[in-house]
């Protein structure tokens, strides 16, 4: 594994037109890691899913509060924090949507988008108090997602 | 993200191109369908074929537009998947809604 890239992070106000800033860096520095092209997509995927909770749900649109985005490597795992300044949420309540009642819902796929493509999500408060940060891990070695 | 906008045998073909995603290609996408039914279109083909990317929000715009047509008596199909947003609809499980067609051309002539 190349050494070069051992740590990113990034800053963006709370609008969508910055995620695909975020998702260009994180991209970028996956390449680096070795992770091919299919896995830095589904990567890229679920991290865009973060970041576009944390701006909606966690600071609420507000371009004043911003998004943090970490990456991190822990020996053969890619840790990626995605930080913001909202409440957060049990992630054990959001519906399941493969359930035929929400199969047709416009919305609330985002959690089952990362869950599906990353080999760890966790959600909890940040260190400072200040918000809430998910965390996605994804191995290094990882393949394509099974579908 | 672009969306092209014609119609053959009276089905009425949208072709968005680049991401579908949050705030920009999900928005485009809605406008493009909303615009089609105002019009009166009830056959609608939406040709995947140059989507590189689509987030969940995209999705949820395919959704919202396959229920919104069907409320209006219409219906909504898909065609030209690239292999991810394949793999996206199979994952979500949404490839069991949706009629899926390998080329735009099936899908025309699978309206009558």
């Amino acid at each position: 594994m190349p050494s070069e890239v051992t740590h990113v992070r990034i800053s963006i106000g709370s609008r969508y037109e910055h995620i695909d800033l975020i998702a260009v860096v994180i991209d970028d520095a996956l390449g680096r890691l070795g992770l091919d092209e299919d896995a830095r997509h589904w990567v890229g995927i679920a991290i865009r899913e973060a970041v576009a909770n944390a701006i909606k749900h966690g600071n609420q649109q507000d371009p004043d509060k911003d998004v943090d985005v970490e990456l991190a490597i822990d020996d053969d795992l890619v840790v990626i924090r995605v930080m913001d300044h909202g409440e957060g949420f049990d992630m054990e309540e959001v519906d399941d949507p493969l359930a035929p009642e929400n199969l047709l819902k416009p919305s609330g796929r985002g959690i089952f988008y990362m869950k599906s493509f990353m080999d760890g999500i966790e959600y909890g408060p940040r260190s400072d108090g200040g918000g809430t940060v998910v965390t996605l891990r994804k191995r290094l070695t990882a393949a394509t997602p099974e579908v | 993200m672009k969306i092209a906008v014609r119609n053959d045998l009276g089905v009425t073909i949208l072709q968005p191109k680049g991401r579908v995603t949050i705030g920009v290609g999900d928005v485009a996408l809605r406008n493009a369908v909303t615009e089609a039914i105002e019009a009166g279109a009830r056959k609608i083909l939406v040709n995947l074929g140059g989507v590189t990317t689509m987030d969940s929000s995209g999705v949820g715009e395919l959704v919202s537009a396959y229920t919104t047509v069907a409320n209006r008596g219409g219906i909504l199909k898909l065609c030209e998947l690239p292999m991810k947003i394949n793999d996206i609809l199979q994952i979500t499980q949404l490839i069991t809604v949706f009629e899926v067609f390998d080329t735009e051309s099936e899908g025309v002539a699978s309206f009558g």
